[in-house]
């Protein structure tokens, strides 16, 4: 048992501020709460505590025993075991930015490395240190757009097809900004591959225009309309984007985009039923003193010797504190660098081989689901990455159950967030997905619909 | 340190020089030697803002520290100093010259009262 203090550290202590007994010192809080009645069960040995709970965790359906198209913002890939391994080294096995950063040259330089990975995948000129996850990471480009144009500019225009969680998040954070309009995401502005409709919405009072590349369904849209639109009216436009489907895609620095940011869960870290995950976060230069977070650069020291330290600080909270950009003051240290890795594992064949399988397996799928009655494929014009949508000819909760009655996670309900999509299914397809899967959940489906 | 005489000063260290109702508006030496290296300038206002005094004007950062520039007088922007985004240093070799912040049209010349005259704002440096 850890006991930090000894029986006499502790009569030392009460003696010295004239304290008799510990308990003496809750006397302030009302005598019924003191000691409150937990009716606990009685207690286990740490065997069958561990018992317990390992049989409470059998009753989950994970990746692990069964066969997942679930998608929808978080991805199945495969996980290098050298990962793990390395995460929990003692040196780096901290959540954040220490706070005397420079005294840890290790954990520095793994931040540089990820930043600089991050902007070689994404194509714009300066990483930040990370975020909590991508829906965080959407919340900051919206504060970062609306500071830009100093709270001049009330409008963000959000499209549909952003993942619907990182479109609460983004209200929750800007919730006490009430003069700011978020705005663009509404059912009747919709979800046309065109994206007409938003753009007709861009004008003088919009700050921000964030959309996503693959967007929530999976499709592969164009923006480079959007983005001149926006860019003629003096707005930044934000790009949420896959990290994995970068492997295949023109970056979003090469067209134009203000800020790209996303979900950095696929780069090597668990699903864990969401969370922690990792939000990464990169700009065009001249936004540089707008960016928030923690920012690692290269210098040398006094010996002339390469070190890393925490640069630009002045952006940050505890030195502007109320003209801040934000009030991010640390980084998702641990899994920044289970991305690092993750993207030095694979190397640039690697992460391009990854996608490549996601893109062909996710086609053979999609292919093989549209021949089978009752199911139709959404879009047929529209390229997609490695997720795809199909229509049902019954409610897609019932199909759902079923599948699972054969071990396969079938995908996502629409329906849930988008009530226009009732009997819509999303099913994504990672390279750990192999052919032989494919024509399992074919079969199924299959006789599903005979039966 | 440079305190020339024809000019106003603020207890935040601005200095501010009006002709024909228009004031400009800048740091002074004592500000800048302060600051040391000027790495970066944020202007927080636009011209035909209106603004009044102890608004903000601009945040200066340097490599020590993240300083806020305020209005020592009240009235509309007419001119923003935007060399300076792409030269900050300018307000380290030139305060009173070529690094002015702000000019401003002035809408009541009694607050120019209020501020300090040469001999003052000196004798306030030296405190210091």
């Amino acid at each position: 048992m850890f006991t930090p203090h000894t029986k006499r550290d502790v009569e030392v202590m009460l003696e010295s501020i004239g304290v008799g007994k510990i308990e003496d010192l809750f006397t302030e809080i009302p005598a019924q709460f003191r000691y409150p009645d937990l009716n606990l069960p009685p207690r286990l040995t740490e065997m069958e505590a561990a018992a317990e709970l390992e049989s409470i965790a059998s009753a989950n359906a994970t990746t692990k025993d069964f066969l997942s198209f679930l998608g929808a913002g978080a991805y199945n890939h495969y996980i290098p075991a050298a990962i793990d391994n390395l995460l929990q080294r003692g040196e780096f096995y901290t959540a954040y930015t220490p706070y005397q950063p420079e005294i840890s040259q290790g954990t520095l330089q793994a931040i540089f490395e990820f930043q600089s990975l991050i902007c070689k995948l994404t194509g714009m000129d300066v990483s930040n240190a990370s975020h909590y996850d991508g829906a965080t990471a959407a919340a900051e480009a919206v504060i970062l757009a609306y500071g830009h144009f100093r709270n001049k500019r009330k409008k963000v225009l959000v499209s549909r097809a952003v993942n619907p969680q990182y479109r609460q998040v983004i209200r929750t954070y800007m919730q006490a900004e009430t003069s700011l309009q978020i705005e663009g995401d509404e059912i009747e502005t919709g979800i046309e591959p065109d994206m007409k409709n938003l753009i007709e919405k861009i004008d003088h009072d919009t700050a921000l225009v964030i959309v996503q590349y693959p967007d929530f369904f999976g499709r592969i849209i164009d923006y480079t309309q959007l983005i001149e639109t926006a860019h003629q009216f003096g707005a930044l436009v934000a790009v949420a984007v896959n990290p994995t489907a970068l492997g295949l895609l023109t970056p979003p620095g090469e067209i134009g985009a203000d800020i790209a940011f996303g979900e950095g869960q696929p780069l090597g870290i668990p699903l864990s039923y969401g969370g922690p995950y990792l939000g990464f976060f990169a700009i065009k230069n001249a936004l540089l003193r707008k960016l928030a977070g923690r920012l690692v650069g290269e210098t040398v020291d006094a010996d002339g010797q390469l070190a890393y330290v925490l640069t630009l600080t002045a952006r940050e909270q505890h030195i502007r504190r109320e003209k801040a950009s934000s009030n991010i003051c640390s980084n998702q240290g641990l899994m920044t660098l289970a991305a690092t890795i993750y993207m030095s594992l694979l190397g640039k064949h690697g992460f391009q081989q990854v996608a490549n399988l996601c893109y062909q397996k996710a086609h053979y799928a999609a292919d093989q689901l549209s021949g089978i009655n009752g199911f139709t494929l959404v879009d047929e014009k529209t390229p997609f990455f490695h997720e795809f949508v199909v229509k049902c000819d019954e409610p897609v909760d019932e199909l759902l159950e079923h599948l699972l009655h054969h071990e396969i996670l079938g995908g996502y309900d629409l329906g849930q967030e988008y009530p226009e999509l009732q009997n819509y299914l999303m099913l994504a397809v990672t390279e750990k997905i192999s052919r032989e899967d494919i024509e399992y959940l074919s079969a199924v489906l299959q006789e599903e619909n005979h039966g | 340190m440079l305190v020339p005489e024809d000019l106003k000063y603020q207890k935040t260290d601005e200095w501010v020089k009006v002709e024909d109702g228009i004031a400009t508006i800048g740091i002074t030496d004592f500000a800048q030697d302060s600051l040391s290296d000027v790495v970066f300038v944020e202007f927080e206002i636009d011209v035909d803002d209106e603004v009044s005094v102890g608004e903000s004007m601009a945040t200066i950062e340097s490599v020590k520290a993240a300083a806020e520039v305020v209005f020592p007088v009240s009235g509309k922007v007419i001119e923003v100093n935007q060399a300076l985004i792409d030269t900050p240093e300018v307000l380290n070799e030139s305060p009173y010259i070529e690094g002015w912040l702000v000019k401003v049209q002035v809408s009541d010349e009694s607050e120019l009262d209020k501020l300090m005259d040469a001999p003052a704002y000196d004798a306030y440096c030296q405190e210091r």
